[in-house]
């Protein structure tokens, strides 16, 4: 049934009944009023909302391999060249069109030489066949029953010709280039001769191997990194723009990735910080490995105090003071104006004239960022396991007191909001080391602050009694919605000023080697 | 493992038609596993020296290329310390219908045209580049030092 005709007669109304219950065309009947008459469009291109997200469109494998036929065939009439021919020639030129009908038009003799399709390609098709007298190079064996050659000529039996094949698919993870086995011969075997030489699985995994040059070849398509996901991501970033864009992506499979360099997710800061600051991290890890420590003493009574939760807000459990955990200071402070847990403070300039004071200044810095980066790093693993903790016990709720599963999601929502908040307030500490000082920096360390206080507030809920979380449900709420809503905010400031050039990152471009 | 019919064949034709200033003779032991010599080319910094190579067939030669590394110190930018050899026919141009008899022969020809623009050995290859008459004076010092019979 088409849809489209449907909405198009005359009897409107009656069909819209009959179409709710029909599964077909539920899609095209789902969508908004303003849009009826229209066949449904594939909105594939997923809408950008806020300053910091990207375009963006997750392919399966079977968007992957339509995109492909789809762009062979659209090409092949213009080089008058059959389809498998034409795939050799996108594949040669990795999957680059203009490129590819530029040289073409240019010389295609030269092209064709290149892509290994230099003898006419339309003669008379590969076949296996048997030559009387025939020495296979490979084997040594005398008069096999069956042999195999390209146009090239070069012979060999077809048992050595598929155990080459196997060798450079299974082994070497080859598909688009493979060589013929001939010494120094450069024609490509073409799909036609590999169709009739490679079998079941081996001709399964030569596909799907086909499906991957494709993803690598085009810069608008990466893979998810996630193990075992088999999506792609199509993404208009190029790599030229990621000083000025942090591509994140979201891929079906629940991942958050960064387009531009495939690692988790590292809003707000640039794919080029990250990769300097990781280094850096890597580099200095003994200097600040006495940080990532479990426990501190109380500032007050000296007894020793164990982080087991994501909140910094600590309590000593002996004298009762209350401080935070990352700068120690006392936590009263930390709702006011007088916070500034998050600000590094260059001490004055007299006190750094020598070299010795300078470097000390300069890893003193360096730890001030690190340590509240690594410490949220640790916090978003302390709350996801009391978050658990607190799941299990309130199914236990559930099943005593028959509340019902969908009560307790926000608890859910709220422990999925603090992950990601935790992860950008991460970044945004890497951020700030790099950040050269300006007008807008007050800006920025004000929303990390903000960030930062609420994120806290919330981590602090998950630390309460179970029995008494039902109660909190709505102030649970109000604290994740605001969380999100400052992380938002976060981003959205940041990211508008980092395409406009206003941010100032001292991250030199290292050259990959 | 019975040894396939196209190691015996090369291995004969080995011993039957010898190639100048190459030799390759499998262990008695194990023949798959070759002890090789190669004479240093004529006009070259490598000339009058004599140099040992070990060789082996993986299983799955001639599908994949036989493994080869020189035992005799050699000042070369495509040989590094280990004795490895950097050359395009022993990995990307590696065809099964290359034999053991044309590698040596693609290694020989390497000694007498070495290629700085593609090094093993950094060092060596900075050298080359450098200051070529240095360099062709300490694979010359190298040859007499160790690869004198
Ligand atoms: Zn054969
Ligand atoms: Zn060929
Ligand atoms: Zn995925
Ligand atoms: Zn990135
Ligand atoms: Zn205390
Ligand atoms: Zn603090």
């Amino acid at each position: 049934m088409d849809s489209e005709d449907e909405f198009n007669s005359s009897q409107v109304s009656e069909d819209e009944f009959m179409m709710d219950a029909d599964s077909d065309a539920e899609d095209d009947y789902g969508v908004d009023h303003d849009d009826v008459g229209f066949e449904s469009q594939h909105t594939d291109i997923k809408p950008a909302k806020h300053a910091y997200e990207v375009d963006f469109k997750v392919c399966s494998p079977e968007d992957i391999e339509a995109q492909q036929a789809r762009q062979v065939a659209d090409t092949s009439s213009l080089l008058e060249q059959p389809p498998e021919a034409t795939a050799i020639l996108f594949r040669h030129f990795r999957w680059n069109k203009e490129r590819l009908i530029d040289k073409y038009m240019d010389n295609r003799d030269a092209v064709l030489e290149a892509a290994g399709l230099s003898e006419e390609a339309a003669s008379s098709p590969p076949r296996i066949e048997k030559v009387p007298g025939f020495v296979c190079d490979i084997c040594c064996d005398e008069d096999p029953e069956e042999t195999f050659a390209m146009k090239c000529g070069h012979r060999f039996c077809v048992d050595c010709y598929k155990q080459y094949l196997r060798t450079k698919i299974k082994d070497e993870g080859e598909a688009a280039r493979i060589r013929c086995p001939g010494d120094g011969c450069n024609k490509i075997v073409d799909s036609k001769s590999l169709n009739l030489l490679i079998t079941g699985d081996l001709k399964e995994r030569y596909d799907e191997l086909l499906t991957r040059t494709y993803v690598d070849d085009k810069e608008n398509l990466k893979w998810c990194p996630a193990p075992e996901c088999v999506y792609a991501i199509d993404c208009k970033v190029r790599d030229k723009e990621l000083m000025r864009v942090v591509p994140t992506v979201h891929c079906d499979c629940g991942h958050d990735f960064c387009f531009g360099c495939t690692l988790d997710d590292h809003q707000p800061a640039p794919c080029a910080l990250v990769k300097k600051w990781l280094k850096k991290c890597a580099d200095d890890s003994e200097t600040a490995n006495w940080i990532s420590a479990h426990t501190k003493e109380c500032p007050k009574c000296h007894s020793t105090i164990e982080k087991n939760g994501g909140c910094n807000h600590m309590t000593c459990r002996k004298c009762r003071h209350e401080f935070c955990w990352m700068c120690m200071g006392i936590w009263s402070e930390h709702g006011t104006s007088w916070y500034n847990c998050n600000r590094y403070e260059e001490k004055s300039g007299h006190e750094a004239r020598d070299a010795q004071a300078k470097s000390r200044q300069a890893l003193e810095r360096y730890l001030h960022y690190y340590q509240r980066y690594a410490n949220h790093e640790q916090s978003a693993k302390l709350d996801k396991d009391i978050y658990l903790k607190t799941e299990k016990k309130m199914q236990q709720l559930q099943n005593t007191t028959g509340m019902s599963w969908i009560e307790v999601q926000f608890l859910d929502s709220a422990s999925q909001a603090l992950q990601q908040c935790r992860r950008t307030l991460k970044w945004t500490y890497a951020f700030a080391y790099y950040l050269a000082r300006n007008n807008l920096t007050q800006i920025f360390e004000d929303n990390q602050k903000d960030l930062e206080m609420a994120v806290e507030n919330l981590s602090e809920m998950f630390e309460k009694p179970v029995d008494q979380l039902q109660g909190l449900k709505v102030e649970m709420m109000d604290k994740t919605a605001y969380c999100t809503k400052r992380r938002i905010i976060l981003l959205d400031d940041t990211a508008v000023n980092l395409r406009e050039g206003m941010l100032d990152l001292d991250v030199i471009h290292e050259r990959e080697c | 493992m019975a040894l396939p019919k196209r190691i015996i064949k090369e291995t004969e034709r080995l011993m039957a038609e010898p190639v100048k200033g190459i030799s390759a003779v499998p262990h008695e032991d194990n023949l798959r596993y070759f002890d090789v010599t190669i004479d240093g080319p004529g006009q070259s910094p490598y000339e009058g020296g004599v140099f040992k190579l070990e060789l082996f067939l993986p299983d799955d030669y001639p599908m994949t290329p036989p493994k080869i590394r020189f035992l005799t110190k050699i000042y070369h930018p495509n040989i590094d310390r280990l004795g490895r050899i950097c050359l395009d026919v022993l990995k990307s141009n590696w065809s099964p219908a290359l034999q053991i008899r044309t590698i040596l022969l693609s290694i020989q020809a390497l000694l007498g045209a070495p290629n700085p623009d593609d090094p093993l050995a950094n060092d060596v290859a900075q050298k080359w580049k450098e200051d070529e008459k240095g360099a062709i004076e300490t694979a010359r010092q190298w040859t007499e030092q160790y690869a004198k019979p």
